[in-house]
């Protein structure tokens, strides 16, 4: 008989959480920021509830900072999946235009953490998908499945719900004129990387091509190397971008999101260096390097994802 | 440094990663899944194990590396050394303390299998966490400090482990190099456990001398420390160990259903995950409460329709017949469906800041149903640290006790012992919405409801047709020497001279037969009056009037009866003759042996008659003669059909 192997064992408990979900919340969402995490989550959405399309939309709360290839790849992944695509720009983020060579980690709080709030506010949405895995971070390792928020959005680490079995509570507060609790629900917690990329190659799930190496135009600031997307990245007088064959671990804003040199043009190479390399997937990143080792908790418990 | 190399034992096979990925990836993809849990206490060295066990796996890279090179010299407690300790323990508040406080998940993969580890904490007060981190758990590693041995936590962590039903222990004696690495002080240490893990029932356990600090016998044994020792080295364990997720499979089919996947007309699937057994298409299947019957037509994925699918799988289940089935039911092998009830007996673990409140109504989620559920004043609570019952009147967080649940409605369940997922509930408060309490199921109180008898081709309705009759259950209730056995004969002679087709069940004549293995305590006493209860609802299922006369003295028992009857069925004849006038009649001599102590718990002497409030009929013995009450009773129930 056939026995199921770690990645059918992860499948099947992220379908059941999914399906949880739709089964017990009146709005949920699926927070899809692009990368190859989300690619998977939505993967394992259309598999939960196929022949039916995901029974929700995605919202993609944008910062207008993205990779250009990130935003082509969220149409096609919406249109595919046959969902309604939400993008929320935060109003005040785009009068007041917040980037990020000027703002600093202001511009991901206001852009994307306070973005965040207003748009599951806006649209009344009681629960939300996001793809987070335990692996990523210390503090994740200890949030549960089902992570509650309170009105302001904020996470309280010491007043968790025991997650037993596979049974999650979902009874929140209800929902008064300004909010009420909500749900950040994280049906790839129990993911790590390595799953995340074995998983894409095993069921062909499209990517944003960014994630393999190919020559892109490169500077480097304060010992990242930047990818100069688009005309708007602020170059020194006579500072021309450099040809370099270059891809990313990890996707966010294309000015804050370090890449590495690379030689690896296929999936199995990604894998390959990911194994043989040497430094956490999460270091191509500024946010968890604030305020020492305690940099996610402090931003989770504020509301950031 | 200097400690670490010799563990180098690289369970990444780096070499084949260079050399041949898609080799590599191709063994990775096939891997099976254990996930552990880890109990002792911070001083038994958990983390700094956990710790070891990710660094030798290499799932710590260089810049984690750094930032615990830095920390440890910051706030280690390991003098020049790596902390571990630190790897793992990821809330700001646990890093100043020094303890954990919540679970934690962590995962690390050798060539053969993927580990997810809940690492927990071992104090008495985070009961619940580690109760939360065992429920998931296929297997324990249950630390214990060489130097120390076998202590109450020890006991605890094992007698939890056992409960939330992890079948595979590992006991790591840890700190071994504190002990000079020496084979008796293991030797001592594993007799000392083996009699208490018998004692609470664990039958097999695999015990492993261990450092966690300095690498001894982590992935590979022996160590060249504890040449002594022969058995596997932890690692080595936790690869093969045979997972118990095959055993799910040879149980009978059963799946919660979830959702219901209706995108248009022509399409109605019943989405959930595979509880246990296997499904293939043409299977008979049951849907439990409603007991309905139909046969599997599709197993329906995304990557197309599976010719099976086996426990563990999220499916959507098509059937042939348009039958009702939603979110809570249970699909079930039809001719072996789970049973439901609305009343068990469970173990629960108090998990909420305010104690239990016995009577008061609290969600009760189990699998896909969720109910109002009520608990009973515990049976008692079990000392973890001791294996003690002490009586008490509630659970405060944190105690686990045994106790009696009753569900609004009926609810379908397996014995937590065959199925955690539907054996195993959580309490929510309805007010706070907080999860309160975590129970396992041991069996139902009665069975509420039968769904799934075999299905008679000759109905009770033919049985009561060819009789010409309507079957009813006559309970006469009343004190000792009230009469009730002399009316029911009374009433039972001229039944049978009107041709309807009787039978008396009378109480001592029970107690002889069917009953003769029960007492006189609380319980047996409800046993004896729901068996006899279950034999009246067989015998009116047969078509017959059922005659009873048992003291029957409490509400809730006749109440139980009731409601196992069909509507209509159960007409309760209070036998009404005070205590004085059935004490003074005393037939049997038992009010005297009563009354001088000789008889414990007579009812009416020293144990509670509770009157019908409701009674269909009430015959006052005082004023009625027998003849004249078998009339007045005889007068009451007809028409017969």
């Amino acid at each position: 008989m056939h026995r199921l192997t770690h990645l059918e064992r992860l499948e099947a408990e992220s379908i059941h959480i999914m399906r949880e979900v739709v089964a017990e919340t009146t709005r949920p969402v699926m927070l899809y920021s692009v990368g190859k995490d989300s690619a998977v989550m939505l993967h394992l959405a259309r598999k939960a509830f196929h022949p039916a399309p995901p029974p929700f939309p995605l919202l993609h709360v944008d910062t207008t900072w993205k990779f250009r290839a990130m935003y082509d790849m969220r149409e096609k992944a919406a249109r595919d999946a046959g969902m309604e695509l939400l993008v929320w720009h935060n109003p005040e983020a785009k009068e007041r235009a917040i980037n990020p060579f000027d703002h600093g980690a202001l511009h991901t709080d206001i852009w994307k953490t306070q973005g965040l709030k207003q748009a599951l506010d806006h649209y009344g949405f009681d629960a939300a998908f996001g793809g987070a895995r335990r692996d990523e971070e210390k503090s994740r390792a200890k949030e549960r499945i089902f992570s509650f928020r309170n009105a302001n959005h904020g996470w309280d680490p010491k007043n968790q719900r025991p997650e037993l079995w596979n049974i999650y509570n979902t009874r929140k507060a209800p929902r008064k004129h300004n909010g009420g609790e909500s749900i950040r629900v994280f049906p790839l917690s129990n993911w790590t990387e390595l799953d995340i990329w074995q998983y894409i190659m095993a069921e062909g799930i499209d990517i944003v091509p960014l994630y393999l190496a190919a020559e892109r135009p490169t500077v480097e600031r304060d010992g990242l190397l930047l990818m100069v997307d688009d005309e708007r990245f602020p170059l020194a007088d006579g500072e021309k971008p450099v040809m370099r064959k270059i891809r990313f671990r990890t996707l966010g804003c294309y000015p804050l999101t370090g890449a590495v040199e690379s030689e690896a043009g296929t999936l199995s190479e990604v894998v390959q260096e990911m194994l043989l390399t040497s430094t956490s997937e999460r270091q191509g990143r500024a946010i968890d390097k604030d305020e020492g080792g305690a940099g996610m908790e402090k931003k989770k418990q504020e509301g950031y994802f | 440094m200097a400690d670490q190399a010799s563990s180098k034992a690289s369970y990444k096979a780096d070499t084949l990663i260079a050399e041949d990925i898609d080799a590599y990836l191709e063994q990775h993809q096939n891997k099976g899944l254990l996930r552990f849990i880890t109990c002792g206490s911070v001083d038994d060295g958990k983390s700094t194990l956990i710790g070891r066990l990710l660094y030798d796996s290499k799932m710590i890279f260089e810049d984690q590396l750094a930032s615990l090179e830095a920390d440890s010299k910051k706030v280690g407690t390991q003098g020049e050394n790596l902390d571990f300790a630190l790897l793992v323990d990821g809330l700001a508040a646990e890093r100043e303390q020094g303890i954990t406080i919540d679970v934690a998940y962590r995962f690390f993969s050798t060539a053969k299998r993927k580990f997810i580890v809940a690492d927990t904490p071992g104090h008495e007060q985070y009961t619940r966490n580690m109760v939360t981190g065992a429920s998931t758990a296929d297997l324990a590693v249950i630390l214990i400090d060489a130097r120390k041995g076998v202590l109450t936590q020890t006991r605890r962590h094992s007698y939890l482990a056992h409960l939330l039903g992890i079948r595979h222990i590992v006991l790591a004696v840890n700190k071994m190099d504190l002990v000079g690495y020496g084979q008796q002080a293991f030797d001592d240490i594993v007799a000392d456990y083996r009699t208490f893990a018998e004692e609470i029932g664990i039958e097999d356990f695999t015990a492993i001398p261990i450092s966690g600090f300095k690498g001894d016998n982590i992935t590979t044994a022996p160590s060249p420390n504890t040449r002594w020792y022969q058995g596997p080295g932890l690692v080595d364990h936790l690869e093969s160990v045979e997972l118990s997720n095959t055993s799910a499979r040879q149980q009978p089919f059963r799946m919660p259903v979830q959702w219901v996947n209706r995108p248009n007309l022509d399409f109605r699937g019943f989405s959930g995950l595979i509880a246990s057994g296997v499904v293939r298409p043409g299977d008979a299947i049951r849907v439990v409460p409603s007991g309905k019957t139909s046969i599997i037509k599709s197993i329906e994925t995304f990557d197309g329709a599976l010719d099976e699918a086996v426990a563990g799988q999220s499916v959507t289940l098509t059937l042939e017949d348009e039958i009702d089935c939603s979110r809570g039911d249970v699909i079930g092998s039809a001719d072996d469906p789970p049973e439901t009830s609305d009343q068990f007996e469970a173990t629960l673990v108090w998990m909420g800041d305010e104690a239990l409140k016995p009577g008061r109504g609290y969600w009760l989620k189990l699998g896909t149903q969720t109910v109002t559920a009520t608990v009973q004043e515990p049976k008692y609570e079990i000392n973890v640290n001791t294996m003690d019952r002490l009586a008490v009147k509630t659970l405060e967080l944190n105690a686990i006790g045994v106790a009696e649940v009753h569900t609004e409605r009926p609810i379908t369940f397996e014995p937590y012992e065959e199925s955690r997922a539907l054996g195993g509930f959580i309490l929510i408060d309805k007010i706070t919405n907080a999860t309160v309490g975590a129970g396992m199921l041991h069996f139902s109180l009665r069975r509420a409801q039968n769904v799934h008898w075999q299905p008679t081709m000759v109905t009770r309705t033919d049985h009561a047709a060819l009789k010409n009759q309507k079957p009813l259950l006559l309970w006469f209730t009343g004190l000792s020497g009230s009469g009730k056995s002399t009316i029911a004969n009374e009433v039972e002679k001229r039944l049978n001279r009107m041709n309807r087709h009787t039978f008396l069940l009378d109480g001592d004549n029970v107690r002889h037969g069917l009953n003769k293995d029960l007492g006189f305590t609380e319980a047996d006493r409800i046993e004896n009056i729901r068996r006899i209860g279950e034999v009246a609802k067989l015998m009116t299922d047969a078509g017959l009037i059922v005659l009873t006369a048992f003291i029957s003295p409490f509400r809730a028992e006749r109440q139980m009866v009731r409601k196992m009857m069909s509507n209509g069925e159960f007409i309760e004849i209070f036998v009404d003759t005070p205590l004085e006038v059935a004490e003074e009649r005393d037939v049997k001599g038992l009010y005297k042996k009563a009354r001088s102590g000789e008889l414990k718990n007579f009812t009416g002497i020293d144990s509670p008659y509770e009157e019908p409030e409701n009674a269909e009929i009430r015959v006052n013995t005082v004023e009625m003669t027998p003849e004249e009450a078998a009339d007045h009773v005889i007068a009451q129930i007809l028409p017969l059909k």
